[in-house]
């Protein structure tokens, strides 16, 4: 029982960070069709430009974590404006390779900024041990679940409440007819660029608290296409659930069987889903067939 | 100055090189390719072989992706399966590459067949995510099969001998070139005349449009799985030669990042050509080896630079790859097209 509650939380964790990824994916790919291959890369240069401004400009983490969500709305739009923007309209393995070629490039930063070698995260998130139905779990675990779960509602109050929110729905339902209501389609793009480089920003600090900064942050972008095809590809609770269940399957098949089995259990699912039911559990159902 | 080009025979019309200026650059090329061993050291054979092999991989992929439309982010996962059969039947059963490189490519295509089964029901970047699955599970197999695969461990291959030659040992780099060229000018015709067929053409229109296609005839369930099944044929080629031309095969060459590497050849190449491939395919190889060289280069002028040599390689590639889909789509072969027609009309272009 103590490791079954010991494996669900930190099941729960990894789950939380791939559904705050996940939703940045959704964003992007519902708002301008763009699948995103950068996204790891989101969450990796979102913990270090934390890690920098928190631990080596020695900022009170509430100013460093506030600067570094600014960065990360600034890298949005410039990624946005750059790099997606001439490519509207190109074929579908245009815009997959641009993605992966901004993967590249943003990795090659971080490395030559901050070195390959991972580092420990200075620890503004309590690490204590608590007791849980009798097991041990690490308090910054159980901060990160709640945060996630802060933030997940903070976005979707946003996009049900605010003319942004309202605006951003509407350009995903249907670009011409939001473009007719007086809707800038461009800066809804830039926006989900930049809300997306800023829920991968927290995604990476809570993960860099849980598992220190380096590289192996970035692996962790992969895992996000599972629960995302798992939620359905335009659906944003979608995504919230696919990546909680995704976390919680990758903790409970390690954890239990073992075999390094939890890394391609995902993509196990991911290829069942695509066979089955190739938008998901929550997706619209307007996938081409052929 | 030329007004056009006019077949007087059918035998003038299915000529691969039609014109005296494709004529006279092909006996150039061959002429450099049969003379460079000769006067090349050690480095650069590598460099060729590299090359080569990367171009039969190349072409292998641009038949699926160029050519059919069919993204695949597998590419690894295909060439590990191709470099790992071929390497087990070496050392296991002792067999000559004479045998083992077919097997590979055999057992390579099927694999690709079967992982081409969703292409069915999928396509665009549902397709490209599950390529990705079947590049993660293939890994995963070769790694956690200890039984048969050795697991993470290297599977260290025996020197392979040729019609009573051995390949291996000094002077491997040389004799191999000439191995490497054979394999890749049968990959390249082939692909060249594939795309002259019945065949190739029906792969052409999948790619246009699928349901056109299936309109006019073609039957999409049969060319697409052959599509991925000649595709991973050469796919498998390419990693069998690696396998033997290495004597080592380890998980680690295989991995998303070759796959990625293999795409940003045929964007960076040109999509749908097959000497796009081979110009994709020198690229991408020389690109790490170019800047390493510079970096050494420049080790004193620039303090540091030596040490973020692997960043710049990573950050140049990315870099290349964006700027070669936002300002030429069409790639290298492109850019020599539209050379090549400058100077066609030169001085009197229009």
């Amino acid at each position: 029982m103590d490791l079954f509650i010991q494996l669900t939380v930190s099941g729960l964790t990894n789950g939380a960070v791939y559904a705050l990824a996940a939703l940045g994916f959704v964003l992007i790919y519902k708002s301008s069709d763009v699948i995103n291959f950068a996204q790891g890369e989101l969450l990796l240069v979102g913990a270090y430009v934390t890690f920098f401004f928190v631990a080596q400009a020695g900022l009170a983490w509430p100013v460093g974590v506030l600067l570094a969500l600014a960065v990360a709305v600034v890298l949005g739009v410039a990624v946005e404006r750059t790099v997606l923007r001439p490519l509207i309209g190109e074929p579908i393995i245009s815009v997959i390779m641009v993605t992966i070629g901004l993967a590249s490039v943003l990795r090659a930063l971080v490395t030559a900024i901050w070195g390959p070698v991972p580092r420990s995260f200075p620890a503004f998130i309590p690490r204590d041990e608590v007791l849980i139905l009798g097991a041990v779990v690490s308090a910054d675990r159980l901060w990160a679940i709640a945060l996630s779960i802060l933030m997940l509602a903070l976005f979707s109050l946003f996009f049900r409440l605010s003319n942004e929110g309202i605006a951003m729905r509407a350009v995903a339902d249907d670009q011409q007819a939001a473009m007719s209501m007086g809707i800038s389609i461009r800066r809804i793009f830039a926006l989900a660029w930049s809300i997306a480089a800023v829920t991968a920003t927290i995604g990476g600090m809570l993960l860099a608290n849980i598992i220190g900064v380096g590289g192996n942050i970035a692996g962790l972008g992969l895992r996000v296409f599972p629960a995302v095809i798992l939620g359905g590809l335009d659906s944003i609770p979608g995504a919230v659930i696919g990546g909680v269940v995704i976390g919680l399957l990758e903790a409970w098949t390690g954890g239990y069987i073992g075999q390094g089995l939890n890394q391609i259990v995902p993509f196990i699912v991911l290829t069942l889903v695509l066979m089955v039911r190739p938008y998901g559990l929550f997706g619209q159902e307007i996938i081409e067939r052929v | 100055m030329e007004s056009g080009i006019f077949f007087e025979s059918y035998r003038q019309d299915l000529t691969l090189r039609r014109t005296p200026a494709q004529k006279i650059r092909l006996a150039l090329v061959l002429a450099f390719v049969l003379v460079f061993p000769f006067f090349a050291d050690n480095y650069y054979l590598t460099l060729a072989n590299q090359i080569g092999i990367a171009a039969i991989g190349a072409i292998g992929l641009n038949i699926l992706t160029g050519f059919t439309g069919q993204i695949s982010l597998g590419q690894g996962g295909f060439m590990a399966v191709g470099a790992y059969t071929a390497g087990l039947l070496a050392t296991r059963w002792g067999l000559p590459i004479l045998v083992t490189i077919p097997l590979a490519c055999l057992t390579t295509a099927a694999v690709g067949a079967v992982f081409g089964i969703p292409s069915l029901r999928l396509k665009g970047l549902y397709l490209a995510i599950a390529t990705l699955a079947a590049q993660e599970i293939i890994l995963w197999v070769v790694t956690h099969w200890e039984a048969v695969t050795g697991g993470t461990d290297a599977l260290v291959v025996p020197p392979a001998t040729l019609f009573g030659l051995k390949l291996g040992g000094r002077g491997a780099d040389f004799r191999w070139y000439w191995v490497i060229l054979a394999f890749a000018i049968f990959t390249t015709l082939f692909a060249a005349n594939l795309f002259r067929s019945r065949v190739g053409r029906a792969l052409v229109a999948i790619r246009d449009h699928d349901i056109a296609a299936e309109v006019m005839g073609v039957n999409l369930f049969r060319y697409k799985l052959l599509a991925f099944a000649t595709s991973s044929f050469f796919v498998g080629l390419a990693g069998a030669l690696t396998a033997h031309y290495r004597t080592i095969v380890t998980w680690e060459r295989f991995t998303i990042e070759t796959s990625i590497s293999y795409l940003a050849m045929i964007i960076i190449g040109g999509l749908g050509s097959v000497s796009g491939s081979i110009y994709g395919a020198a690229f991408i190889t020389l690109l790490p080896a170019v800047l390493n060289n510079l970096g050494r280069a420049f080790r004193d002028v620039i303090p540091g630079i030596a040490g973020l040599i692997p960043q710049i390689q990573l950050g140049v590639f990315g870099g290349v790859i964006i700027l070669f889909l936002i300002k030429e789509p069409e790639g290298i072969a492109k850019l020599w097209k539209d050379v090549k027609d400058y100077f066609r009309l030169w001085p009197f272009s229009y």
